[in-house]
């Protein structure tokens, strides 16, 4: 790693537009899976309509823009653990956690089980994890 | 930890001063500038919102972008700080953290 | 303190780039380092040379190339945002075979790591976006 060696901060992405009306859904993702080399502690956050980055179902066949849904159910690979989704946005907007995609780790520390790695979390307890961060990044 | 918030958008346009509100912990501060002017001025559809978050919040707003739109200090919400960009400068340093609400 | 600064926005269509520019030109004002700009998004935008905005306008790129100059800045434009949206320095002209090159003095093209690095490098780390 360039500078910064053995500095490990607590890194949230925070992300809340839908995908394709706009690009920063797919951007957010290319700045995570960069920032997954970099052995920081690294959290992401979906609340308002970034909920509906992670549905499943997601064909973008007649829109001519590339799918790249299949991609958060790779963050499991790049170490990324911390996928919290706001519980009142979903149900703001009549989804629940069925609607998405599961998202897993292998946890190297428990021979390599898959365990979930997105969290439906209240209002409450996402204002603590927010909090707890060093360097928050919005998309 | 106390983090800044800041909120560049206007409560008539986007709910980013609405979800700043709900996400960030009470104590922390919020500094309202470009187009998030709008949520500090009186007599708005969000003025009794925005004064009731100042039980929970420090609430800041950047003054060259009160003038830019044509409006006034004095319609600013009571309590609501008005600040230049030294001061939105000097807040970034007395906060831990700061977070954009995009 | 040292500052990273990250700008989401293109020049003219949003303010970000205009506040990004006073707030930085007050914390240097101030004494503080900026550790290093990085440009994301349409933000990349800045940093194409070929913009003409009117005579009684400010042109935002040169202002930030002009800052660059007198303070040493670092100003980096993200590649693979840049690629996307036409904006190369001459090695990513030759490398991607295109005519013409239009990055502005002052900036430099470089990858995302340079984001990241910045919010590790950094005190703290200031968006201006949309």
């Amino acid at each position: 790693m360039e500078n910064g060696e053995g500095v490990v901060k607590k890194f949230c992405y925070i992300n809340r537009k839908a995908p394709y009306g706009t690009i920063y859904a797919l951007e957010s993702l290319e700045v995570v899976l960069i920032a997954a080399a970099f052995d920081q502690d690294i959290s992401l956050v979906f609340a308002d309509d970034g909920v509906y980055q992670l549905t499943k179902g997601q064909d973008t066949d007649g829109i001519g823009m590339k799918n790249f849904s299949k991609t958060y159910t790779a963050l499991g690979d790049y170490d990324i653990k911390k996928v919290y989704v706001e519980k009142e946005s979903l149900e703001e907007r009549g989804l629940s956690a069925e609607d998405l995609q599961a998202l897993k780790y292998e946890d190297e520390d428990d021979d390599w089980a898959e365990k979930d790695s997105l969290f439906v979390v209240g209002r409450e307890d996402l204002v603590k994890i927010i909090d707890e961060q060093d360097v928050v990044l919005s998309f | 930890m106390a983090t800044l918030h800041t909120v560049n958008k206007s409560p008539f346009e986007r709910n980013a001063l609405e979800s700043c509100l709900r996400l960030a912990k009470a104590g922390s501060a919020v500094l309202l500038f470009e187009d998030g002017v709008i949520g500090a001025m009186r007599n708005t559809r969000f003025s009794d919102k925005v004064t009731q978050a100042m039980n929970d919040f420090s609430i800041y707003v950047l003054g060259p972008d009160i003038q830019a739109r044509g409006l006034d200090n004095d319609k600013v919400i009571d309590g609501i700080q008005v600040v230049d960009y030294n001061g939105f400068v000097d807040l970034t340093t007395e906060h831990d953290t700061v977070q954009s609400w995009l | 303190m040292k500052f990273g600064i990250v700008i989401n926005e293109g020049p003219y269509t949003h303010q970000a780039s205009d506040s990004a520019l006073q707030f930085v030109k007050a914390a240097l004002h101030k004494g503080h380092e900026i550790f290093r700009v990085f440009f994301y998004h349409d933000g990349v935008n800045n940093g194409t040379s070929l913009g003409v905005p009117p005579q009684d306008d400010r042109n935002l790129t040169l202002e930030w190339s002009g800052l660059a100059e007198k303070h040493g800045l670092d100003l980096v434009v993200c590649v693979a945002a840049a690629q996307r949206r036409g904006v190369l320095d001459e090695d990513e002209m030759g490398r991607h075979g295109k005519s013409a090159n239009n990055l502005a003095p002052g900036f430099r093209i470089s990858g995302l790591g340079q984001l990241i690095e910045a919010g590790i490098q950094a005190d703290r780390l200031v968006t201006f976006g949309d």
